[in-house]
């Protein structure tokens, strides 16, 4: 299981992330999930996101996030 | 657009807030949020008390209540006004200008030239550079720059983009030329493509309120408004503050006067929270410097919030001290603007209840 899905799970709580592929579209998250799942990324995975990178693209379903996180866990050395 | 200035010199900063403060948890049925998720906005957006008007109270009622303080505590002489700028998207009327409705509730010189302009979030930089550029051509009494706005009247309670970060107030700054050295740097920029981010669709001439431009209605992503209200695109404007707004700063401190390390204070326009935090790690600004705190206790107030983030956080130091400041604003039009000066000491620089 993704790491990821327990930390969607504090924003939106009992919804099924694994299976959306446009988290957004489908009505999942909503701006104001997407911005405290950001404080939830950080605070939980120790990492900062630049605000520039908080665009739909990286949200959009379970892979895109993954590759979002390991993008910023490589470039902090973590 | 890029300007520099000398001699000219802020001498005091007044914001009028109302008294009457509304609390997010209180309105979180209207918006269809759990409570997890309202606790979790409120931590990192900073959604906690707003100051908004009741009923048919104007920007220019809490701006003629300032003037009317600042007069009787002879902290301003009318006799000194030689303009009077307002800068409001929420006028009394279309017509006449809303500076010209308190010119004549002031009891004015006939002398004393009077203009509205119609801008937002960037509008205390606006209102900066016109008054510099009158100043720059005459030397005939003070500015007075009004920075006055009610958008919570057009914002429907129900739209959760909108209404947890409205704030309501009214600012008065003086400026006026010196004898000082001080090089005011400033830069404004506009990208109309964007105009419709930040907008109230129906109710001018284009498209007149009526009955249908009224009617609130569910909205795809399940948010409601009517066509008559205030809508934001919040996910484009959040792009547009971490993008265009700290290229732009950054760019226009390689030619300031003033370098970014030697910035005292930021007095940014206040969206929220996240966004500030944000907008400060870009630009690599260490948060004490640039407050954010004005949401979380009046909400967003236009163009209003940036003298309100000064005289809430500085009140008592700008009476004493002397600050290197960076104020910036961005928003509606899209507009964004960027200016560095030395303020204080002030000859007043507080903020009041209506």
């Amino acid at each position: 299981m993704s790491e990821l899905l327990p930390i969607l799970d504090s924003i939106s709580p009992g919804t099924d992330f694994s299976q959306s592929q446009n988290f957004i579209d489908d009505g999942l998250l909503d701006s104001f999930d997407v911005v405290t799942l950001v404080a939830a990324l950080e605070k939980k995975l120790n990492i900062s996101i630049d605000g520039a990178d908080v665009t739909p693209e990286n949200f959009k379903n379970l892979e895109t996030l993954e590759a979002f996180v390991r993008r910023y866990r490589e470039n902090n050395g973590l | 657009m890029d300007f520099k200035f000398n001699n000219k010199k802020v001498s005091g900063v007044l914001t009028v807030v109302p008294k009457n403060t509304v609390k997010f948890l209180d309105e979180i049925d209207n918006y269809g949020f759990s409570k997890e998720k309202c606790l979790n906005l409120q931590e990192v957006m900073g959604f906690n008390e707003r100051r908004i008007v009741k009923g048919d109270e104007c920007g220019s009622d809490l701006a003629l209540y300032g003037m009317e303080y600042l007069i009787e505590k002879g902290l301003l002489n009318k006799e000194d006004i030689g303009a009077l700028i307002l800068i409001t998207q929420t006028p009394d009327h279309f017509m006449p200008p809303t500076s010209s409705i308190l010119h004549g509730k002031l009891g004015l010189g006939k002398q004393v030239l009077c203009f509205d302009i119609n801008q937002g979030c960037t509008g205390y930089v606006y209102g900066l550079l016109q008054a510099f550029l009158l100043l720059e051509s005459s030397c005939n009494g003070k500015i007075v720059l009004i920075n006055c706005d009610t958008l919570s009247r057009r914002a429907c309670q129900y739209d959760r983009n909108i209404f947890p970060i409205i704030g309501d107030a009214g600012a008065i700054t003086i400026i006026e030329n010196s004898e000082e050295e001080n090089e005011i740097s400033l830069n404004l920029n506009t990208d109309g493509s964007r105009s419709d981010w930040l907008k109230i669709p129906a109710g001018g001439f284009r498209k007149p309120s009526n009955d249908e431009t009224r009617e609130i209605k569910e909205l795809a992503d399940g948010n409601r408004r009517s066509e008559d209200d205030f809508y934001m695109n919040g996910a484009g404007i959040f792009t547009f503050t971490q993008t265009d707004v700290p290229r732009s700063i950054k760019q226009f401190f390689e030619t300031s006067s003033i370098g970014i390390d030697h910035v005292d204070y930021f007095m940014f326009h206040q969206p929220n929270r996240f966004m500030l935090g944000k907008l400060a790690k870009k630009l690599n600004v260490s948060p004490d410097k640039m407050p954010s705190n004005v949401v979380e206790k009046f909400g967003n107030s236009s163009s209003a919030s940036t003298p309100l983030v000064i005289c809430y956080n500085l009140d008592k130091k700008l009476i004493k001290n002397r600050f290197k400041i960076c104020i910036a604003g961005f928003g509606v039009g899209l507009s964004w603007g960027v200016t560095t000066l030395e303020m204080g000491p002030l000859d007043f620089c507080e903020w009041i209840e209506k």
